[in-house]
């Protein structure tokens, strides 16, 4: 298992850059993923990732509809936030798994 | 007499008769089933119905020959479920219940994507969820002259994931059998990172895309279908262009969970992972599709789903705590096209892996390695399916936890 050093820690994360337990993630970890992918962290930012934290504490699935009805951002929203692929990224930076189907 | 109420009489709920009704007491149980719909469908066949491969008549009979004897069928529509009254309300009857088990599935909602139900609706762009969408797209294939084929997700989760791939390699297998593979572009678009998305099956599978032709697209959430210029496009205006578009529209659970309060925002209720409990109410249990656990909906799940919550529900109905037992488990063939297939064998925790299965030593089924025994064991399934499955008769050597036995964890994923 690959371990990454972000913000000063080492961090275990998968092949493409997930972490691998989100309770090593902080908002210091957050702003360097972010910026790797090119993505500058707004307070709207860390709301959508507090909101995708939540949920996957919860074990709830995410998508990119639930986010979009979370009455934090709408769809368009949550591409203007997090562009190319919102899902992904967002996810990345939450600290959280990377979405997947079952193959 | 108490009444235990099954809602749905697909695959999960016609397992769940069949299980319960030899192991309750006929004078101290009631059992009933409710289904607004005649015919039971072999869903595995949509996927190839519309390449010749099955006729209509194998993937249909008549769903009251599955239930058992002593069985009250009800063939009405469901209305409304009131779970504080323990009430189900049907079209012209009322219900009540002390234990209730819902299967009402999932189904496709394409009136939930802007212009997927317009003018090309049916003419060029169809779904094969559906038995009317699978025949639709026969008819179309039969005598369509080639093109831009797009086959699409509209998002996750959807009922038996892997399907839309197999519907790629099945059209490239298809299309090369009529001497017109020259003539068709086939493009995958999904809205993950890929058609491949758990690291081993991505380090093992992606020769596939390659060698069929296959042209993905991924990270495309859609926003509308453009009718006029045929093209879908996505939220930030990616625009991908078809003559035929096979589309998986958003799936859903059924509309009486929403009318009764039960569902998330996809109509799926929340359920407890390993017991099959729903959160909310303590003697309502939740099987199949319906389910918003995180596990792949398909038969296969249902079937291992089964085993679990009959145990479930007898211990409930004695007062006993639950077993926090079901997995996840899931055991899938792949159709990979030229008459071979994958299998796959997971978990909730585990991706699939390589290995023998169900003998650890001699299989005959290979894991994640395309072979044409696999291929005859998806056909081989759909007798498995009317005769065993529906019937809750458990398949041999195949248990409902998922094994590590004969599993190889030998694929390193690729480093990028």
């Amino acid at each position: 298992m690959p371990v990454k050093t972000i913000a000063g820690i080492e961090i275990n994360v998968t092949e493409d850059g997930y972490l691998e337990d989100m309770s090593q993630w902080n908002e210091e970890i957050a702003k360097e993923i972010a910026s790797e992918i090119g993505i500058e962290l707004t307070p709207k930012h860390f709301e959508v990732i507090n909101y995708l934290r939540e949920k996957t504490a919860a074990k709830e699935a995410l998508t990119i509809r639930s986010v979009g009805k979370s009455g934090i951002v709408d769809v368009k929203g949550l591409y203007a936030l997090f562009p190319k692929g919102p899902l992904k990224f967002s996810s990345k930076i939450a600290g959280i798994p990377k979405p997947t189907s079952c193959i | 007499m108490k009444n235990l109420l099954i809602l749905g009489a697909g695959t999960a709920g016609t397992m769940m008769a069949n299980h319960l009704r030899p192991k309750l007491y006929s004078n101290q149980w009631n059992i009933t089933i409710v289904d607004q719909y005649k015919t039971h469908y072999y869903q595995p066949g949509f996927l190839f119905l519309p390449f010749d491969t099955y006729t209509e008549d194998q993937v249909k009979k008549e769903g009251k020959k599955f239930i058992p004897k002593f069985v009250n069928y009800i063939q009405k529509k469901i209305e409304k479920i009131l779970p504080e009254e323990n009430k189900v309300i049907l079209e012209d009857e009322t219900l009540e219940y002390d234990v209730l088990i819902i299967a009402t599935g999932s189904k496709i909602a394409p009136e939930e994507t802007e212009g997927l139900i317009g003018p090309l609706w049916k003419k060029d762009i169809f779904d094969f969820y559906t038995y009317e969408g699978s025949l639709a797209l026969r008819n179309k294939l039969r005598d369509w002259k080639g093109g831009k084929l797009v086959i699409h997700i509209t998002e996750m989760p959807i009922k038996c994931p892997v399907a839309p791939l197999e519907f790629a390699f099945l059209a490239d297998s298809y299309f090369r059998k009529k001497g017109m593979r020259d003539k068709v572009e086939i493009t995958y678009v999904t809205p993950l990172t890929g058609a491949f998305t758990k690291p081993t099956c991505s380090t093992a599978l992606a020769y596939l895309l390659k060698e069929k032709g296959i042209h993905m697209e991924s990270d495309f959430a859609i926003e509308h279908v453009d009718n006029e210029t045929k093209e879908i496009v996505d939220f930030e205006d990616r625009r991908i262009s078809f003559d035929l578009l096979v589309t998986i529209p958003t799936n859903m659970g059924d509309e009486v969970i929403a009318k009764s309060g039960l569902g998330d925002d996809l109509n799926f209720i929340p359920t407890d992972h390993n017991t099959l409990q729903s959160k909310a109410h303590e003697n309502i249990f939740v099987i199949g599709d319906a389910t918003n656990v995180p596990a792949s909906k398909a038969g296969s799940v249902a079937h291992f789903q089964a085993e679990t919550l009959t145990d479930n529900i007898l211990l409930y109905m004695d007062g006993f705590p639950l077993k926090k037992e079901f997995d996840g488990h899931a055991n899938c063939f792949i159709e990979t096209g030229n008459n071979k297939a994958l299998l796959i064998d997971f978990n909730y925790v585990t991706e699939p892996v390589h290995g023998n299965f169900p003998f650890a030593k001699f299989g005959p089924l290979k894991l994640l390695k395309e072979s044409t025994f696999n291929h005859w064991g998806k056909l081989a399934f759909k007798w498995i399916y009317w005769n065993m499955l529906l019937k809750g008769i458990s398949i041999p050597f195949v248990s409902r936890n998922m094994s590590f036995k004969g599993k190889v964890f030998d694929i390193k994923p690729d480093s990028k």
